[in-house]
């Protein structure tokens, strides 16, 4: 038995072995046969017979020489391989005489495979894959439920400590300094002064995410209290650029801010802070956050904990719920307890959560996309089908049974979909890589994103679905139809014409009707996303920039007022400097709250005042800025030698003196008395899309208020890049030790705050373009298929005096018929459509009739267009020749 | 085809070769299909051509080997010898063969004895 297995395993091998040398073993088997045949040819001469009778007697006994041939090959061969390697070869051959009809094929199919691609490997990686940390489904976010600005989400140092201290849910928490800016170290003794990105980490959290240090090691414990040692983790990426990825760098000093820390370890090249906490910033160094030294500075850590194995999030939640109001602001105010509360997420969630209906929606237009195409490639069959009846009929004349001859088309749309799908992997290396550059993009884990084996499994998957729908229905229809008649038939005759003509129509409808609900898809994200740039931002983000301002003030109010006066003074005097003005915070990017101003006099419930936003600028910014300022800016007087004064947005002008002008009364800030001066327009301080909250401006000249960092703002009439050098210069000059930092324009934040809805918009509009645009090509083809097969009919016509023009409005219509069907349908399937995507528009109503009515007379238009051209040549058509033809 | 003649049962060609091998020694494709047309007594549907798909078969299995060689009257030809594995099958073969045939001859004369029951 055993060896009867062996001996089975060894004719596989052969078998298989055996299609290699296909050409010398059929030379062997002709040549036996031969042999064979001339042996019995010779007996029967031997047995008297004639010369042509022994010949005939010897094939007779043999028994018909491609028969036994065939055999032979079947069973030295593997059976279905040599039929595929067969419709293989047969299928080279037909795409290769229709070089034409292949090489556009390929080309709709390329699009169509490598935009799924691409989506796909974008959606897999943020919203699919787990994130790159170890057991990333135990991590979780915590912070509250609906957390409005940097200060609402992130807790006191104090809090973190109970939090540590008490929780039975984690296994560890750790948390991070929220409020670092970029560019918020310098580097020294390597030639100017490096800005350089760090975050300040709570001790375990390299540990705690389960990420090792590269080179060296991670922070030590007593490197993260007060006093201790001064330590550096670096960022791959910034190791690579600023140390050349020298692996001596590790245990030897640096001089961050003036002061020696050494370098203890080098991250790896698999760990980017930004893609995962902090979308689209990129963070160079980590420094041990010492929970001391931000004791007293109330919320600044974002936390994440990891769970104990079998805890679930619920359980954590309703832990917090518990725990978390009886943590403190700061255990030094025992009244500050019972403010906090928590609900944590799954980090996932966090980072990826707000983006999955936005990622769904793409990956479901993308996948219409490929609708579309197979749409396409079907029509474009069975336009060949058409021409090719004839040579199906004799195939199957000749002994092809109908499964063969599916088969063999089947064989000829994966062929298509093959080479397509290997141009669409490559279209999709591109995009991805042009789109993992893209660091302007405030999307989470996008430079992480790759073709990977998921990927290529997913383009395997869509090819051979996309080759079965578009091939089937051409392959049915082909092989079903009527033997005799496609014989009989021309060519150009109408038996079954009217039929196939039927299905080429019912294909474009649907096209049509899919292109349209792309459009009009898009075209509500278009609305909505040009709404969102129309935005009323409360500042004027054209025309001016910021730059990150070093000053070393010694921690006195005067030093600093006078640092920042010169500056000003200075920059002002630059030639196209407009206006210019000092803030620690701009909006749209980091910002921070405090308990919010109350009204002197008035007695608010506990809870009542929401909290405010705070920004602690010089005189000038608020102009510099283009905010819109009732009452009056501040001045250099409004020192400590002058009133304390404040400018109040209108939300919060509005909350304390509801109906009356607050500009001239009396708030409370913490326990200071201050006048408010002037309020402003309302600002969108931490997103375009959402309403602002309470804002308040206080001046850096006082005391009470200490600003955490200095932008400089410069609004210019000139570009701003052509500013960057002499604004740069002029700094430089009153402080040799600023940094080379960027000169960024505001736009460019405004952009980054809107990146993810433009990214998404972009997208889903090229492939609303791409739909139409293939749509279009569906209707053409039909329409001068048919111009093409009618030519004798409009000869006729033409001949019995039908003018050119007639001819032409008698085709259009036909195309507008068409195209009309698949536009009702499109926008009936677009108000579902819309309805699905309503919480993804801003502005604008699901069934907003301007887009429809645009986007119906765009899909409308598109559609006579490509009628028109196949109309024209029927008006041209020349009576005399068309009848003179066939 | 002739409906007279007796069908190939699947295997039987295989079993014929082997054993007109082990009887007859090197042999060439035409040989082995006249031998088995003789020694049937014409009583077997064989198309002489249908030997060479029962030849590969068994080259590749590893029961015959095959040579070219000249034929008696001076012809190239292929000689097929049985090899030492193919002897081996050749005897469970027969034996299973024997065992079926000899069954099949007592389930087919039980026929009128079960009438008589």
């Amino acid at each position: 038995m055993k060896n009867s297995m062996m001996d089975s395993l060894r004719r596989a091998v052969q078998r298989v072995g055996s299609l290699f040398r296909k050409d010398p073993l059929d030379h062997e088997l002709d040549e036996e046969i031969a042999a064979h045949l001339g042996m019995a040819v010779a007996e029967n001469l031997r047995r008297g017979l004639s010369l042509q009778e022994a010949r005939r007697q010897a094939v007779i006994r043999f028994g018909g020489v491609p028969q036994a041939k065939e055999r032979q090959r079947q069973e030295r061969g593997v059976p279905g391989l040599d039929v595929l390697l067969q419709d293989l070869r047969y299928t080279v051959r037909t795409l290769g005489r229709d070089r034409l009809f292949a090489v556009i094929a390929v080309l709709i199919l390329a699009l169509g495979i490598g935009a799924n691609i691409a989506v796909f490997s974008v959606v897999n990686t943020i919203l699919l894959r787990p994130l790159p940390l170890q057991d990333p489904q135990r991590l979780v976010w915590i912070a509250p439920a609906d957390a409005n600005g940097l200060s609402a989400s992130t807790y006191s140092a104090d809090a973190y400590d109970d939090l540590l201290a008490q929780n039975r849910s984690y296994e560890d928490v750790t948390g991070y300094y929220a409020f670092s800016t970029s560019d918020n170290f310098k580097l020294t003794g390597h030639g100017d002064p490096v800005p350089v990105t760090g975050i300040g980490v709570a001790g375990n959290f390299f540990h705690m995410l389960g990420m090792e240090p590269a080179l060296g090691r991670s922070f030590a414990k007593d490197e993260s209290i007060k006093g201790g040692r001064a330590v550096v983790l670096l960022a791959h990426p910034f190791w690579e650029r600023q140390f050349g990825g020298d692996r001596g760098i590790v245990g030897r000093p640096i001089t961050l801010d003036g002061k020696p820390v050494t370098v203890v370890g080098v991250l790896p090249d698999t760990f980017d802070f930004g893609a995962v906490f902090s979308p689209g910033a990129k963070v160079d160094i980590f420094v041990p956050q010492v929970m001391d030294d931000i004791r007293n500075q109330g919320n600044t850590l974002a936390l994440i904990g990891r769970l104990k194995p079998g805890v679930s999030v619920a359980q954590a939640e309703a832990e917090a719920a518990v725990l978390f109001p009886k943590f403190f602001w700061s255990k030094k105010y025992p009244d500050s307890a019972g403010h906090y509360s928590a609900k944590p997420i799954e980090l996932k969630e966090h980072v990826s959560g707000r983006l999955r209906r936005s990622l769904i929606v793409l990956w479901c237009a993308v996948g219409l996309i490929l609708l579309i195409v197979c749409v396409n490639l079907s029509n474009l069959l069975l336009a060949r089908a058409a021409a090719r009846s004839k040579e199906f009929a004799l195939r199957s004349a000749l002994g092809a049974g109908r499964g063969r001859l599916v088969r063999q088309l089947l064989t000829e749309s994966m062929v298509l979909a093959g080479m397509g799908a290997a141009l669409g992997l490559g279209l999709a290396y591109g995009i991805i890589s042009y789109l993992r550059h893209q660091g302007s993009i405030a999307l989470p884990l996008l430079g992480s994103v790759k073709v990977d084996g998921a990927a290529l499994l997913w383009t395997l998957a869509i090819s051979v679905g996309a080759s079965v729908l578009f091939g089937l229905l051409p392959g049915l229809k082909t092989s079903s139809s009527n033997l005799q008649e496609a014989l009989k038939d021309s060519g150009q005759g109408m038996s079954e014409g009217r039929n196939h003509e039927r299905m080429r129509s019912a294909l474009v409808i649907s096209e049509v009707a899919l292109a349209g609900v792309l459009l009009i898809g898009a075209g509500l994200l278009l609305r909505s996303f040009m709404r969102v740039l129309d935005v009323d931002l409360g500042f004027q983000p054209s025309t001016a920039a910021a730059i990150k301002v070093d000053y070393n003030d010694g921690g006195s109010v005067e030093k600093r007022s006078a640092i920042l006066e010169e500056i000003l003074r200075r920059v002002r005097a630059i030639p196209g400097v407009e206006a210019a003005g000092i803030t620690d915070n701009l909006p749209l990017e980091r910002n921070r709250g405090w308990g919010g101003p109350r009204a002197k006099g008035k007695v608010y419930r506990s809870g009542e005042v929401p909290g405010a936003f705070v920004y602690i600028v010089s005189p000038g910014y608020v102009n510099a800025m283009g905010m819109r300022l009732r009452g009056r800016d501040f001045g250099w007087q409004d020192s400590m030698k002058g009133e304390n004064t404040v400018i109040l947005n209108e939300a919060a002008a509005r909350f304390l003196w509801p109906g009356e002008d607050a500009v001239g009364k009396i708030a409370l800030i913490g326990k200071s008395e201050v006048r408010v001066i002037g309020v402003v327009a309302d600002v969108h301080e931490t997103n375009v899309e959402g309403k602002a909250g309470e804002q308040m401006y206080l001046p850096t000249m006082r005391d009470e208020w200490g600003p955490d960092g200095a932008e400089l703002v410069v609004r210019t009439k000139l570009p701003p890049a052509q500013l960057a050098g002499s604004v740069l210069r002029t700094l430089r000059e009153l402080n040799p030790n600023q940094p080379a930092v960027e000169f960024r324009p505001i736009q460019g934040i405004v952009d980054h705050a809107v990146s993810p809805r433009r990214f998404f918009v972009l997208l889903v509009t090229i492939f609303a373009g791409l739909g139409l645009v293939l749509a279009s090509l569906g209707i053409y083809g039909v329409i001068s298929y048919s111009v093409t097969r009618r030519t004798q009919e409009i000869g006729i016509r033409m001949a019995l005096g039908a003018t050119p023009g007639r001819v032409q409005i008698g085709v259009i219509s036909t195309t507008l018929r068409m195209a009309l069907v698949g536009i009702a349908v499109g926008a009936v399937a677009s108000m579902v459509v819309a309805r699905l995507i309503a919480s993804m528009l801003f502005a604008t109503t699901p069934t907003d009739p301007m887009t429809f009515v645009v986007m119906i007379l765009l899909l409308g238009g598109v559609a006579a267009l490509a009628g028109y051209v196949p109309a024209r040549r029927a008006s041209r058509i020349n009576p005399m020749v068309a009848l003179r033809n066939n | 085809m002739g409906e007279s003649k007796l069908d190939l049962l699947q295997g039987t060609l295989d079993l014929m070769v082997l054993q007109t091998l082990t009887a007859m020694g090197e042999m060439h494709g035409y040989g082995i299909a006249r031998r088995i047309e003789q020694v049937s007594g014409d009583e077997v549907l064989l198309n002489q051509g249908t030997i060479y798909a029962s030849l590969v078969r068994l080259q590749q299995r590893g029961w015959i080997e095959a040579e070219w060689g000249t034929s008696e009257n001076n012809r190239k030809a292929k000689f097929y010898s049985i090899t030492k594995r193919g002897r081996k099958q050749l005897v469970e073969d027969a034996a299973y063969w024997q065992r079926l045939s000899s069954v099949m001859g007592r389930v087919l004369a039980m026929g009128d004895e079960g009438g008589e029951r």
